[in-house]
């Protein structure tokens, strides 16, 4: 048993104080916002968050914060280069013994999926390669949802979004920002979601006592943008790991490990059914063969694991 | 004190390493490219204390040149025409940080067609992004012009990043002979950073650059950024007599040569400006009374000094290396908006575009300019704007063009059938 597993066996060991401040103006039910909450009561308030345009620009807004530690909004592509140079400053002040190390901050990136699966892609890959000792957090709420629901890099095959309100939704694929991320062989790598956070958890407490680029995806559930009543976030979460939409796993060392199997995996079109943005795939008849092809992939990619 | 033969990109790589810059994000673009690998090597080596971090682009390297500078460390940066636009929402993003640092330009013309030779095209596209400028005509003015940049940004009345600008080629890669100033005096100069409230500390948690809701506050912040440019200005000067009472070299918001009594003057900036002083040479010793006046402040803009120094002239004839398409000039625009409505009896006002790309402008051209701006004095109007070409030129370019045509057809000609 791992250390992060150890301090966090069960969901009593969770944190019961909460660092961040209510009364932002995220959409009632954000997924993004719920797994923001869970990761910043591990991290600390010893953070910096480095923030690319998106949804959560919006939790700073002149002259309330909810964070208790401190923040610096950059722009969409540039975060990670944003981080690179508070690390930097930090380390020089650190070395020259301008700063005391208690004076320290985890620098954090926190950015959305329309910049993280692309306008900041490169940017994060060059921090990565550069082995930036920074945490990243993309929450992925699967499209430009700050705009209002644009499909992105990040959008699942035949979502409805406002840009792909065709019959069929999304012509694309998701993009595996995931394994993108792996590639560069960064000290960790894990996807996530809020609705399970013992998972999370200790995820977030391994990235925390590692060093180097740890690079972290938190699948967003979005009422807004995936069309639900914000009371089903929580539940839409745990059916996109329990369909095996979502799958929860950590690279490490060289290895990708999954973290929870979902067994038995129950049908992706239990998750897709709960939410208007793939209504058009059951009304006003079945897609039967969109269905088939989406539950296909999934299967695809866990026949090679279960 | 030492003097050796630099070119503009080392005197800039010392004025960084004489500055005691602490952190240079960086990012390779001709002709700037020599700056950032002067710099790392001495750092490689352990002639300059610091750290050099090589980015994936400038966007990236003025991210967090912007970001290192509201930690609270002393920033260097240099980039280069396509480089500047590339990192241009930057430049605007961070100004607003109110970090101070000092950013080199290498003035290049800016695509399209791309080219590696300068004008001022890339520099005055920052024009009102809340960076400062200064621009130098030498080597020795380029050292210089850093370290008292420094001065001017870290002011607690000013904390806005600064450009200096010299011209590719003609000064990045020319060699003259630089005064390299004692070290210590430098440091005393330049002094140590205090970051003050511009911070990241674990001990004082800091939200910066926050979003703003309306125009209310935003514009509360946007005109606090005006503001602190236009103190600028006062502290410009300070910081200049400052340099001045060290090191011996005055360096002005405007340099003023052979201006005094002269009823005409050519107005330039940058390296380009060295040609019309010889020009000026010439022409006073053929019995003209003509000066030059050369921009080296340009943001903020000495409006009232402009005025001071044109008082009484009969004509000013303004060359721009730079060209805003639609309407010409930069430059003029902003001499002729400093000078309207504050003296009674104005000089006449000549528009020339030359030197686009590294174009040479020649002592003919020089001569010819002169005569135009004094025909219009004496007619007492503005003659249209000017872009400088010559008979000779539009020649080369037709040779081209024919050389491409015929090379065509026979390509053309080879052709298999079918």
């Amino acid at each position: 048993m791992t250390e992060s597993q150890i301090r966090f066996r069960r969901m009593k060991d969770l944190p019961s104080t909460h660092l961040l401040g209510t009364g932002t103006p995220m959409c009632a039910g954000c997924g993004g916002l719920e797994a923001l909450h869970e990761i910043y009561d591990i991290l600390g308030e010893k953070t910096v968050f480095v923030n690319a345009a998106g949804c959560m620009t919006l939790l700073s807004v002149y002259p309330f914060t909810p964070v208790r530690g401190s923040w610096l909004y950059t722009a969409m592509a540039s975060a990670p280069a944003g981080a690179q140079g508070i690390r930097d400053a930090l380390d020089i002040l650190l070395e020259r013994k301008a700063i005391t190390a208690e004076e320290d901050l985890e620098v954090v990136v926190l950015t959305g999926d329309g910049a993280a699966y692309g306008m900041g892609l490169s940017a994060t890959s060059g921090a990565m390669e550069r082995n930036l000792d920074f945490v990243y957090i993309c929450y992925d709420n699967e499209g430009y949802g700050n705009t209002g629901q644009q499909y992105s890099g990040a959008t699942p095959h035949g979502a409805r979004t406002a840009t792909s309100l065709g019959s069929h939704g999304f012509g694309g694929y998701k993009k595996d920002l995931f394994s993108i991320w792996a590639a560069h062989r960064p000290a960790y790598v894990a996807t996530v979601i809020g609705a399970e956070p013992l998972d999370l958890a200790r995820k977030i407490e391994k990235a925390r006592t590692l060093h180097g680029p740890r690079m972290i995806i938190a699948l967003a559930p979005c009422p807004t943008g995936w069309d639900y009543d914000p009371k089903e976030s929580v539940e839409i979460g745990k059916l996109a790991v329990k369909t095996g939409v979502w799958p929860l796993r950590e690279y490490i060392d060289g290895k990708v490990v999954h973290t929870k199997m979902p067994h038995p995996r129950i049908p992706v079109e239990e998750y897709l059914m709960r939410q208007g943005r793939f209504r058009h795939l059951f009304e006003p008849q079945r897609d039967q063969q969109l269905l088939g092809e989406i539950q296909q992939r999934v299967d695809a990619y866990w026949s090679g694991i279960e | 004190m030492t003097r050796r033969l630099l070119t503009g990109n080392g005197a800039a790589a010392w004025g960084a390493r004489l500055a005691r810059a602490d952190y240079i994000p960086a990012f390779p673009i001709t002709p700037q490219t020599e700056i950032i690998e002067s710099l790392g090597q001495w750092i490689d080596t352990g002639a300059m204390p610091g750290r050099m971090v090589t980015f994936e682009s400038e966007h990236s390297m003025i991210t967090a040149a912007g970001s290192a500078a509201a930690t609270g460390v002393r920033v260097f940066s240099a980039t280069s025409s396509q480089g500047l636009l590339y990192g241009m929402e930057m430049l605007y993003t961070v100004a607003g940080w109110r970090a101070p640092f000092v950013l080199v330009n290498v003035s290049r013309g800016l695509a399209s067609p791309i080219t590696l030779e300068p004008d001022h095209n890339d520099v005055l596209a920052a024009r009102d992004c809340g960076f400062l400028q200064i621009h130098c005509a030498t080597c020795q003015e380029v050292l210089d012009s850093i370290l008292i940049a420094y001065r001017l940004a870290e002011d607690p009345q000013v904390r806005l990043p600064v450009i200096v600008n010299l011209d590719g080629f003609y000064l990045s890669f020319t060699r003259e002979p630089v005064e390299l100033p004692d070290v210590q005096a430098c440091a005393n100069y330049v002094g140590s950073y205090d970051a003050e409230n511009v911070r990241f500390r674990a001990s004082a948690p800091e939200s910066q650059a926050v979003a703003v809701l309306g125009g209310g506050p935003y514009s509360y912040f946007r005109y606090e950024t005006q503001l602190a440019a236009m103190n600028g200005l006062a502290v410009y000067d300070e910081v200049a007599d400052g340099f001045a009472q060290v090191f011996g070299r005055l360096h002005g918001a405007v340099e003023a040569y052979r201006s005094e009594d002269a009823e005409y003057v050519f107005v330039m900036m940058g390296s380009f400006a060295t040609k019309a002083k010889e020009a000026v040479d010439q022409l006073r010793n053929a019995g003209w009374r003509i000066g030059l006046l050369r921009p080296r402040l340009v943001r903020p803009f000495p409006a009232a000094r402009w005025s001071e120094l044109l008082a009484g002239k009969r004509g000013a004839a303004i060359i721009d290396q730079n060209l805003s398409f639609g309407m010409g000039g930069v430059l003029h625009t902003e001499i002729a908006s400093a000078l309207y409505g504050m003296n009674a009896v104005q000089p006449v006002l000549a528009s020339f575009v030359g030197g686009l790309g590294g174009r040479d402008i020649s002592p003919q051209e020089f001569f010819e300019m002169a005569g135009v701006i004094r025909d219009a004095a004496q007619r007492g109007e503005s003659p249209p704007p000017r872009l400088l070409y010559t008979e000779d030129e539009l020649r080369e370019v037709r040779k081209l063009q024919a050389v491409a045509q015929v090379e065509r057809e026979e390509l053309a000609k080879n052709e298999p059938k079918g």
